[in-house]
Parts: C-alpha cells; sequence; structure tokens
C-alpha cells in the first residue's frame, strides 16, 4: 500500500519523524553492517509512547481523518485475511455489476457465508474502479441479491461497511437510488440467516445503513458512523465549510459515542496507531469478534433473528422515549 | 363534494415566510403570479395559473381526503428532546422550541384516522414546515406507532411525505430511523393491509430511501422533487447542468419508481378508488 495518494495525517506530523527516522537508521544498519540498535530501540520506545499518547485522545474529527486514512484495511483486505475459498460473485441481475459494492461466498472460520462490503479502493485506478467506494442502485440490489442467496442456503451474511455515502449522480437517481436503499434495508430486515455488520472506516448516512440492518454492529475503535458528512452538516447547518470540526464534534459519529446511544453493539480495538499501521493485527482482533458474535446468533432460529434483528431497531431510540 | 363546504380555514399557517407576501397574497413559486389566499385554499393551494402545487398544511390535507373533513388525531409517544445536546449556530433545542410554537405540533408528524368514502383509514403526514419534515426520533416512534395503530384496528396506512431526509441535528438517533420506519411498514405489511405512499413536494434523503419508497402503491403529487441526493450535491459531484425534470414525480414514474403521478384535485377520489379495490375484493 506504498502508492497511497493522499499526505500523511496533519496530527501524525511528529510521529512520522519518528518513523521516519527508525527507518533510516535500520536502512544506513543493513547497508553499511553498521549498528545502531540501541539508538533504534530508544526512537522506538519514543514512537510507542506518542502513538499511544497521540491515539488514546483522538477528537471526533482526527478520528475522521483515520477513518478515511487510504492505508486503512479496506473490505477487499478483510476479505482476503478473513474468508478462504473467497468466491467473487458480480452484478445484480438486472442493470450492471456495481465495483463499490463487492461481495461473494466463501468461509469465515470453517463456516460458510455471504460476504460483502464497499470497497473505496487504494490507489487512482482501483479508485476508479471501485467508484470510491460509492455504490449506486446496482450495488444495493446486488447486495440484496446476495441476501436472497443467503437465505437460499441459510449462510450467515457477513458485511464490511466503508463508504462515504451512495453516489449522488443522474444515473444513480434514475435508476432508483432512494428505491434501492429502501429495499436493501427491507431485505437486511427479513433475513432469516445471522448478519453482523462492521463499520470498518467511515459509515455514510443512507448508503451505510442500507447493509448494516444487521443482528450486530460493531465498529472499529477508529471509524465513524454518521447521518452526514461532517463537511455536508458544516456547509448546510454553519453554512461554512471551515466549521467542519465543530459539526464532527457535534454529530456524535465516533463508536465511543454510538455504543453509549445503544447504536452498535462492540467496539473492535485497533492496534496502537490505528489500524493503518498494522492491518494483520486489526483484521486478527476483527476476527476474533465477529466469530464471538456469530456463534452466539448461531443458536437461534431464522425466525427468531428476524425478530431479534426488527426488535432491535424498534427499540432504537425509544430509551430516549419517554411512556406515552 | 359536500365536504368541500366545510372546508375550514386553517388554524396553522405553515407556508414558509418567503412564499407570502402579506396576509392577502401567496406568490406562487412557480410561476410568480400573486394568489389570492382565499382562493388558493378553495383550490386546495393549486395554483390557478400554471396549475403548481403549493405546499399546504397538513391539517388541511386531512380535511380534504376525510369524509366530511371528519378525523381524529392519534396521540404521538412523546421522546426526549435533543439526546444529543446538539448546537451548531443555535441550539437544536431553541429550534425546536420556535417550531413547536408555529406550528402548535410536538414535531413534523401528525397522524389522524377517519374515513375515506367509508374506509377507515389511517393517515399520517409530515409538516415540510416544521425543521423541513425532517425525521428524528419523534417521527420515527410516530410512524412505529402509525403502523401498529393501523394494523391493530385493521385499517389501511397512508403516509404522505413531505422531507428533506433524516435529521442531522439527532445524528445516527437519526439515520437509524430510517431501519426503524422500514420495520414498522414490514410488521404492518404483513397484516395484509394496504400501505399507500404518497410522496409530496420535496421528498429526499433518509425518508424517500426507507418507508416512502416501501409503498405497495407509490404515488406522488405532480411536480414534486422526489430523489435521494440533493440536486445541489449532484450538480457539484458530476459538474454539468441537470437535465430537465430531473427528480421531478413524472420523472420517477418514467424511470419506473412511482405507479401513478397525480393532480391533488384527484387524491381523494384515487385514493378511495385504490383501498376499495384492495379491500372490497368484490362489489
Ligand atoms: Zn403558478
Amino acid at each position: 500500500m506504498s502508492d497511497s495518494l493522499t499526505a500523511n495525517l496533519d496530527f501524525e506530523k511528529n510521529i512520522i519523524e519518528v518513523e521516519d527516522r527508525i527507518k533510516h537508521l535500520q536502512q544506513l544498519g543493513n547497508n553499511d553492517n553498521l549498528n545502531f540498535d540501541s539508538e533504534i530501540t530508544r526512537l522506538q520506545t519514543k514512537l510507542e509512547r506518542l502513538l499511544k499518547s497521540t491515539y488514546s485522545k483522538l477528537t471526533p474529527w482526527q478520528k475522521t481523518q483515520v477513518a478515511r486514512h487510504p492505508d486503512r484495511p479496506h473490505t477487499i483486505d478483510y476479505i482476503n485475511g478473513l474468508i478462504t475459498d473467497f468466491t467473487m460473485l458480480s452484478g445484480d441481475r438486472a442493470f450492471a455489476d456495481d465495483n463499490a459494492l463487492i461481495g461473494g461466498i466463501g468461509r469465515f472460520c470453517g463456516q460458510s457465508i455471504v460476504v460483502m462490503g464497499q470497497e473505496k479502493g487504494h490507489d487512482l485506478d482501483t479508485r476508479m474502479k471501485h467508484n470510491f467506494g460509492m455504490a449506486k442502485p446496482e450495488g444495493y440490489r446486488k447486495a440484496q441479491r446476495l441476501m436472497d442467496l443467503a437465505d437460499r442456503f441459510n449462510l450467515p451474511v457477513l458485511t464490511f461497511v466503508d463508504t462515504s455515502g451512495a453516489f449522488p449522480g443522474v444515473d444513480a437517481e434514475e435508476r432508483g437510488q432512494a428505491q434501492a436503499i429502501a429495499s436493501s434495508i427491507e431485505r437486511c430486515l427479513n433475513l432469516k440467516v445471522p448478519m453482523i455488520s462492521t463499520v470498518i472506516g467511515e459509515g455514510g448516512s443512507g448508503g451505510a445503513i442500507a447493509i448494516a440492518t444487521a443482528n450486530r454492529i460493531l465498529m472499529l475503535e477508529h471509524a465513524i458512523y454518521s447521518v452526514i458528512s461532517p463537511e455536508g452538516c458544516a456547509s448546510i447547518l454553519w453554512r461554512s465549510p471551515d466549521k467542519v470540526k465543530e459539526a464532527t464534534e457535534a454529530l456524535h459519529l465516533t463508536a465511543q459515542d454510538l455504543r453509549k446511544f445503544g447504536i452498535i453493539d462492540e467496539i473492535i480495538a485497533e492496534p496502537i496507531g490505528g489500524a493503518h499501521r498494522n492491518h494483520a493485527e486489526t483484521i486478527n482482533h476483527a476476527k476474533e469478534v465477529i466469530l464471538r458474535h456469530l456463534q452466539e446468533l448461531l443458536s437461534f432460529s431464522g425466525e427468531e433473528l428476524k425478530k431479534k434483528r426488527t426488535e432491535k431497531f424498534m427499540k432504537m431510540g425509544r430509551k430516549f422515549a419517554k411512556s406515552e | 363534494m359536500n365536504w368541500i363546504s366545510e372546508f375550514v380555514r386553517p388554524k396553522i399557517k405553515k407556508t414558509s415566510a418567503k412564499e407570502v407576501s402579506d396576509n392577502l397574497w401567496t406568490k406562487c413559486p412557480e410561476c410568480g403570479q400573486m394568489l389570492f389566499n382565499k382562493e388558493l385554499e378553495k383550490d386546495y393551494f393549486i395554483c390557478s395559473f400554471c396549475g403548481h402545487h403549493l405546499r399546504l398544511p397538513v391539517e388541511t390535507r386531512f380535511k380534504m381526503l376525510f369524509d366530511n373533513s371528519r378525523y381524529r388525531l392519534i396521540n404521538l409517544p412523546k421522546v426526549q428532546d435533543d439526546p444529543l445536546n446538539f448546537k451548531d449556530t443555535k441550539r437544536y433545542i431553541d429550534r425546536l422550541r420556535t417550531y413547536r410554537r408555529s406550528s402548535h405540533n410536538d414535531d413534523a408528524l401528525s397522524v389522524a384516522v377517519g374515513n375515506i368514502d367509508s374506509i377507515r383509514t389511517v393517515i399520517g403526514a409530515l409538516d415540510f414546515g416544521f425543521m423541513g419534515g425532517s425525521m428524528g426520533i419523534a417521527v420515527g416512534e410516530g410512524i412505529a406507532k402509525a403502523c401498529d395503530f393501523a394494523a391493530k384496528t385493521s385499517a389501511p396506512l397512508v403516509l404522505i411525505t413531505a422531507s428533506g431526509g433524516a435529521r442531522m441535528q439527532e445524528g445516527m438517533l437519526s439515520l437509524v430511523q430510517m431501519a426503524r420506519t422500514t420495520a414498522a411498514i414490514n410488521a404492518f405489511k404483513e397484516s395484509g393491509l394496504p400501505y399507500i405512499s404518497i410522496m409530496t413536494d420535496p421528498t429526499t434523503g433518509g425518508v424517500s430511501a426507507s418507508f416512502a419508497m416501501l409503498g405497495d402503491i407509490n404515488i406522488a403529487e405532480q411536480g414534486s422533487i422526489i430523489g435521494f441526493a440533493g440536486a445541489r450535491v449532484i450538480e457539484q459531484t458530476i459538474r454539468e447542468t441537470l437535465p430537465e425534470h430531473f427528480q421531478k414525480a413524472e420523472y420517477l414514474r418514467d424511470h419506473g419508481m412511482i405507479d401513478i403521478v397525480i393532480n391533488r384535485m384527484n387524491m381523494r377520489e384515487t385514493l378511495a378508488r385504490i383501498l376499495k379495490l384492495l379491500i372490497a375484493k368484490t362489489n
């Protein structure tokens, strides 16, 4: 993932400086058989301290930047890391194949499953191919088609959510973006198999919930999930894009806030310094948590799973409802 | 149509300020003609010059649709205000108070029960004048209540939308109302009763992408803007001008998303006919 396009995160300036010095010393050591071990160790200790202190108190806006970091593990990385025998399935059987939302069948810890998620891409070519993870109606109809398959063969559904939102475009509107999202939510609710959704980066509004109306909703530690992008919120409510940090605070879009509000079920810990620093460890944490939830859900019947999922969403916000 | 004669001037003024030049006249937002308010009310808030359907108060809507303009409002559950303690340039709680004062309603949704050509029907309607008809916890709770009440009393359900989408000021608690209202509609549909969705100007965002698009029959008022993304956002994304009639009710019908585009004048008769066809299957 060396060909990422965006610059380093502004608040990581000191961290990256130390990381670069360590890399530099390691290279010098390799080339000239010199030994900088003690200095490298000192710097590594310093680095760890810096990472810990920075990442333990990220602001909501910094989390938003981390959640969007181009080097974060994306849906494809989770599929490669967690799913064996993955077999990609394409198309909505009506109009097109949407690469913004990819999916298929495979095995998760031995269990056959249906897996899907938005893929943002990691360089210019793949970003274009995947339309930056912004699905069109055919993407949400592919999701529904994959859920039909899951129901037919009694396969649990795992989704990975990572999108700034559904694609806003003329073609998407004329093919019924609103209808596609609405019916995808409905399809999720009618599933008679376990469904677990994990917000791995950005959970952007309707385009996210379309594949996240699940029995369990998990979120990476520094992921965000929001009704509107902080930028959109700032420009509508503050009428000023400069107020993006204020909007980010006000929206309560962090995993920690959403756990408090009962929107999500569990937070998946990220390695020190964020998921983009250690894919393997991140994906392994995700695996443990997803597996535990899946094992719990597998003990319920299809009808129970559907009922529980409906009740879960019918309750949301109700703990804030006063009695009639 | 004797129910028109009992047409009462709505107590609630919901037309937005800029559409009203003074107490007597309203400017048509489409053709710019000045319309005499008393005449406008008589014409169901349809412009007599160009036929444009202006937004109308929910109370007027109910009076137009129910037999003899008679209906009973259903009490909707109270919810906790402002769960996020949200503040932009103004506190959300203060905005809420302002809208409550001007609308005499707790939130954007009203639900009523009455007869449409003798068929007992539950109608829920969103008021665009109340924070753009946006959907937060209160609207979600109200839709759930409407679904539950209609199913329990074996009444068909009509939901009339006018909404910019989810209510940002309630953050994710508003986004999940998309799933919640869909779940409520889902449960209602299991009763075997019809759910008719009537989309009016405008119906966008989280409302169009949840319960509004899931009607057994989807109806739209002519000329209404209906879509997912806002036209401005789309223009900024694709950087071209949008096609003519883009996101208009007729455009959605032509692209297969809407069953019937309707003139407001015909709404009551059309609803009555459809409900009878779906419920009173033999006559
Ligand atoms: Zn006019």
